[in-house]
């Protein structure tokens, strides 16, 4: 694979098309050319902030320095997992809940695929272990706070049904069975959405990336296939748990339902 | 012989302490303004929200057997109606019993299968006491169970009580309505914000 070099005066061209846009918000008063600098700028400095660490922690290869990043990785997700939840649980329950399931099904995922199907040398080389950590994370992540927003806010919404079935000696297993199974295929349809329509209506992100670096499409499909794969087994897996993690939570030993567990989120 | 429910010294949400006994066929009513805390008394009893204190059915301790197992029996059934499902049906767990209770409570057989979006509150009402006795509870919590109701049904639900209490189920009323406590109580009690006293 030989990688297509980008140069200044290409990277200049996407910076007129984002000021253009800006000018045109603002002779038009649309009043979307703050937020759209702002979020250029950021993406800016992130990604080459990303791309000149990345380059340090390649070039170094140490277990320890990919660890330390794969952790900080980690701990963005725990708290993004949960950031926009309509209702949420008091106290670290919030975290346990959504960042347990999500970390763990993502690195045994991981792991295996590393193990396995893709095989770097050594296995845990920072050049396959961070990116592919990267998408699958990010993947769980979406599946998991799409599961748990859905999962509160329609057992709040929900409460006098999954009550009447407590109070008619239905099990909390069978009084959230309705809302849980609700949620988990509100967590998959994206997923299931992009591995339907992935190359007929979209092109992957990943297989986009490595066809205009120069891959052959044939080879980038079946990266793409893999990937899927990956996505789909972690998501599912970790919101599953996390819903069954939700459930006990928002219910107790006595199968009476906990709404007092539940608080609003910060919007 | 020890008695249907017995509750002593239950404390939770609405106050307390709170006892008392039920026996076999028994119909206790409780009346007394809105917010004394008669529904939270009725859920604390079956076990739907957090309290303390003692309950025995038939001489058992509550903690001795599973939630679900004792709300089988000693059954809430609240003022407004939860639904799960689309249709009547598949909340009733025998639905044949189902059907030949709805017309002893003035509901036209069709309603069986009806959408629940579609049924009027009373009819809900009706339906959500038909499922819970066709599971069979041994003591029954009815919490304002004719709020919704016209006269007719009303005197309907009345008599299906008074048949329920003939074959040993035991009842708790919540009624704004005297007349009710007057025609169906062995023991009247009103309730006050955290104490609950019988009345003559």
């Amino acid at each position: 694979m030989k990688p297509v070099a980008i140069s200044s005066g290409d990277l200049s061209i996407a910076a007129a098309l984002v000021l253009l846009s800006a000018l045109c918000s603002l002779l038009l008063s649309l009043r979307v050319h703050r937020a759209l600098l702002i979020a250029t700028a950021r993406m800016v400095v992130q990604l080459l902030l990303v791309g000149t660490v990345l380059r340090l922690v390649f070039r170094l290869s140490h277990p320890g320095l990919t660890l330390l990043v794969l952790a900080v990785m980690a701990a963005a997700t725990i708290h993004e997992v949960g950031a926009r939840q309509e209702r949420r649980l008091r106290g670290a329950w919030h975290y346990v809940t959504g960042g347990a399931p999500t970390v763990m099904s993502a690195l045994l995922i991981v792991v295996l695929a590393l193990t396995t199907a893709l095989r770097p040398s050594p296995w845990y080389d920072a050049r396959a272990a961070i990116p592919l950590t990267g998408i699958i994370l990010g993947n769980v992540m979406n599946a998991v706070s799409l599961a748990l927003n859905f999962f509160f806010s329609a057992a709040w919404r929900e409460r006098a049904a999954i009550e009447a079935r407590l109070a008619l000696g239905d099990g909390r297993r069978q009084a959230l069975q309705g809302v849980a199974a609700q949620a988990l295929r509100t967590a998959l349809i994206p997923t299931i959405n992009q591995m339907a329509a992935a190359g007929v209506i979209t092109m992957p992100g990943i297989m986009t990336g490595q066809l205009l670096a120069g891959m052959d499409p044939l080879v980038a499909a079946q990266y793409q296939i893999l990937l899927m794969g990956l996505m789909l087994g972690a998501s599912f897996l970790a919101a599953v748990g996390a819903l069954a993690l939700a459930g006990l939570r928002i219910t107790d030993q006595r199968d009476r339902l906990r709404l007092d567990r539940l608080r609003p989120g910060k919007g | 012989m020890s008695c249907l429910l017995e509750a002593r010294n239950l404390r939770g949400l609405p106050g307390g302490p709170f006892s008392l006994r039920v026996e076999a066929g028994d119909c206790l009513v409780i009346s007394g303004p809105s917010g004394t805390g008669k529904s939270l008394l009725l859920r604390m009893l079956a076990d739907l929200d957090e309290n303390e204190g003692e309950v025995l059915l038939r001489g058992q301790r509550r903690e001795s057997i599973p939630a679900p197992a004792w709300r089988a029996q000693v059954m809430y059934v609240a003022a407004e109606s939860g639904w799960w499902a689309e249709s009547v049906r598949a909340h009733m767990s025998a639905p044949d019993e189902a059907a030949l209770l709805l017309p002893r409570l003035n509901l036209r057989p069709e309603l069986l299968d009806a959408p629940v979006s579609q049924l009027s509150s009373g009819e809900r009402q009706r339906l959500a006491f038909i499922r819970a006795i066709i599971r069979r509870p041994a003591l029954l919590l009815l919490d304002e169970p004719s709020a919704a109701l016209d006269p007719d049904a009303t005197a309907k639900l009345e008599a299906l009580v008074m048949a329920l209490r003939a074959q040993g189920t035991g009842f708790i009323i919540v009624s704004h309505n005297p007349a009710q406590g007057q025609r169906l109580a062995t023991r009247r009690y009103a309730m006050s914000p955290g104490k609950l006293s019988e009345l003559p």
